[in-house]
């Protein structure tokens, strides 16, 4: 019992190959512009890789970028067999190569699926190594004399200014950290001397953040230190200021911007799988229709094209029956080498 | 003696005309792409023209948006000239207009080196228009409150964040002037009145720059208040401290900006130039080499094509001596109008 037999008249053989070998470099483009969206997202992830922990995320571009590379290949392919398909005398080298060419495609172009869904999978994985990434960048904010971390106070400031963000969940981060390095705090000074004691780990703590915190829609000019002292400042209100710093946290605004860039990705990636399987399908169908031409003498008969040549159930059944006897055979070849000794002893008697 | 003669046989011909329109459809496309610069530059000035006392001249990017229409069109003709030249029957209607055409293409590439040159030379008016706009913005900094000038901060601060510079010449500019607005100031303290009775117009002036001028590269967190002030900040020296905030002024750094990308622009507008160049010689060995056919009726011929029929010398007293003879022609009207008068009477 067949799946999804379909006839095919000549003219609709040949309509089909024209048609599947447009199709081809249609696809083709797409899988280059799968593999440049793939190259894209991974400098994107690459530029922000030192407030990231893991490079988990990473998966989803590898394998954007795998799948469109290989997808021009296959589609190329594609089109090859399309335009040997309209010569009978030329077709039937792709015999052999068929079966296995699809299989390898349909399981490459479910990749594409896979990708999407991991990017979707992954956002607590990058949320988790964003929290530590910046968690830790801020802490060694003030090491600027520190071979390895002296970049950390020009990456989190810069970052603060391009994503308008302060601190990880908000600014009230920075005043867990002491981010002003000891080289500039005065420490005969008694104002130092206090703040030092006031904690367990004798840090420099303060309720003041950095000035790339400071947000320029503020119709005032940025107040940075003493932010929680309202007396500290004329007309000044902590609690309903709102415009003075930047209120979203840099987790949130780096994983929002990740997952607009992947959203903005999925659809097009869902394009490429569509059209993908959609040329896959209808290779498999130009096959097992000209399958029917081969050997005959008038070419332009009516064939039949199908899917699968028997139910998905008895292709499963046979495909592993296939896979068993590979085996056998293998194990076969190990016995045969064994049993040629026992042989000749055996004849000796019989002979003696 | 014409200048630069070649021989043509009809192949010789043909791929020049083939070549030629090849050359038309870059030269299209070229004068797109100065379209497109023109375009862009327009938007940036635009961007900008807040800081620029919304004063700035929009001439240079207009001309070049109207060069690059005008050769595009120019270019469309000649590449249909060209086409048709192979045939010798549509070539028939050309021919009448193909020297005025020429002379057209000549005008233009003039005014294509004039503005050439006008980028080029743009940068001077550019840099005072900045000068004057950024003074004004600054004080305007502390205006947030008045309608039409109440996003000046905001401009200033983004653009002294994005260009990396601080204040019009340098960061002292930000003392001269106020930019802390009355309403965030507490008049009832002594600071406050010290600072305001110290100058002569009232204003609260101190040595402190906004936090936009703060670098992001300095090893330690910015020193915004008391720039000038050494004991104010532990292990500090206002004299040889360079990475605190930026050092470089805002004109310097907009005008850099803006004159690199004239500078560019001029350069692209250059090479097209000489392109447009190109093909107008090649349309006039076109259509010298199809005007001289030894025997008209035959298309296979041989022909000659030239630069010009004389040479530069002769061509240009050819010239001088047309305009005089206008120019006579219009006396020896008015000579022989004064006669019939003067018969008449």
């Amino acid at each position: 019992m067949v799946l999804l037999k379909i006839k095919f008249p000549f003219q609709k053989r040949v309509r089909l190959a024209q048609g599947l070998w447009l199709l081809s470099w249609v696809a083709m483009f797409s899988g280059a512009i799968t593999f440049a969206m793939g190259v894209f997202l991974k400098t994107e992830l690459h530029r922000r890789s030192e407030v990231m922990h893991s490079m988990d995320i990473h998966i989803v571009p590898n394998l954007l970028m795998a799948v469109g590379l290989a997808s021009v290949g296959i589609n190329i392919c594609a089109g090859k067999v399309c335009q040997d398909s309209l010569d009978p005398t030329r077709f039937p080298r792709w015999k052999m190569f068929l079966p296995p060419f699809f299989c390898f495609s349909v399981f490459l172009t479910s990749l594409l699926l896979v990708a999407m869904i991991l990017s979707f999978a992954l956002q607590p994985s990058l949320e988790e190594s964003l929290k530590i990434g910046l968690k830790n960048g801020i802490r060694f904010y003030k090491d600027t004399d520190t071979p390895g971390r002296c970049f950390q106070k020009e990456t989190i400031d810069r970052l603060q200014i391009e994503f308008q963000c302060c601190g990880n969940t908000n600014y009230r981060d920075w005043f867990e950290v002491q981010w002003i390095s000891s080289r500039y705090l005065d420490f005969t000074s008694k104002e130092v001397k206090d703040r030092v004691r006031s904690n367990v780990d004798g840090r420099y703590l303060l309720d003041g953040v950095p000035f790339s915190c400071c947000n320029p829609a503020s119709p005032r000019p940025c107040i940075q230190y003493s932010l929680l002292d309202n007396s500290a400042h004329y007309n000044y209100e902590y609690q309903s200021e709102e415009l003075n710093l930047y209120n979203r946290g840099c987790r949130q605004a780096l994983v929002s911007y990740y997952m607009g860039l992947m959203n903005t990705i999925g659809p097009c990636v869902l394009f490429d799988f569509l059209l993908q399987m959609t040329i896959l399908v209808s290779l498999r169908y130009l096959q097992t229709a000209m399958e029917g031409v081969i050997g005959q003498e008038n070419v332009e008969i009516e064939t039949e094209g199908y899917i699968l040549e028997k139910g998905v159930k008895e292709t499963l059944l046979e495909t592993k029956e296939k896979m068993k006897k590979l085996l056998q055979f293998a194990r076969v070849g190990d016995a045969s080498a064994v049993t040629p000794d026992t042989e000749p002893e055996a004849d000796k008697p019989a002979t003696a | 003696m014409a200048l630069m003669k070649i021989k043509f046989d009809l192949k010789k011909r043909v791929k020049l005309a083939q070549m030629l329109w090849l050359m038309y459809w870059f030269s299209i496309m070229a004068g797109v792409l100065v379209f497109s610069m023109g375009l862009f530059f327009k938007i940036e000035l635009r961007k900008r023209s807040e800081l620029m006392d919304n004063n700035e001249s929009h001439f240079v990017p207009n001309i070049l948006i109207g060069v690059g229409l005008l050769a595009c069109c120019l270019n469309a003709c000649g590449g249909k000239i060209c086409y048709d030249s192979l045939d010798s029957t549509k070539f028939v209607k050309w021919k009448s207009i193909l020297k005025p055409f020429l002379i057209c293409c000549l005008f233009y590439n003039f005014l294509l080196i004039v503005t050439a040159m006008m980028c080029f030379a743009m940068r001077i008016p550019l840099e005072f228009t900045l000068a004057e706009g950024l003074k004004n913005g600054m004080k305007y900094y502390k205006d947030t409150d008045t309608p039409g000038r109440c996003y000046m901060k905001r401009t200033l601060d983004l653009m002294q964040m994005e260009f990396r510079c601080c204040g019009n010449n340098n960061y002292k500019d930000w003392f001269e002037i106020q930019w802390v607005s009355n309403r965030y100031l507490d008049f009832s303290s002594k600071e406050v009145k010290d600072r305001i009775s110290s100058n002569v117009d009232g204003k609260y002036l101190m040595d402190a720059v906004p936090f936009s001028c703060c670098n992001p590269s300095s090893p330690r967190p910015c020193i915004q208040q008391q720039i000038t002030n050494n004991s104010a900040h532990y292990s500090y020296e206002h004299y040889t401290e360079e990475l605190n905030i930026w050092k470089r002024g805002c004109r310097d750094a907009l005008v850099s900006y803006y004159g690199g990308m004239m500078n560019t622009i001029g350069i692209l507008v250059l090479i097209v130039t000489l392109l447009q160049i190109s093909v107008m010689i090649g349309l006039q060995y076109v259509n010298t080499s199809l005007s001289t056919l030894v025997n008209p009726e035959d298309p296979e011929s041989e022909s000659e094509g030239w630069i010009l029929e004389k040479t530069v010398k002769e061509t240009f007293t050819d010239i001088m001596a047309k305009m005089k003879a206008m120019g006579k022609g219009n006396q020896v009207d008015e000579g022989a109008n004064e006669e019939a008068v003067t018969t008449v009477s």
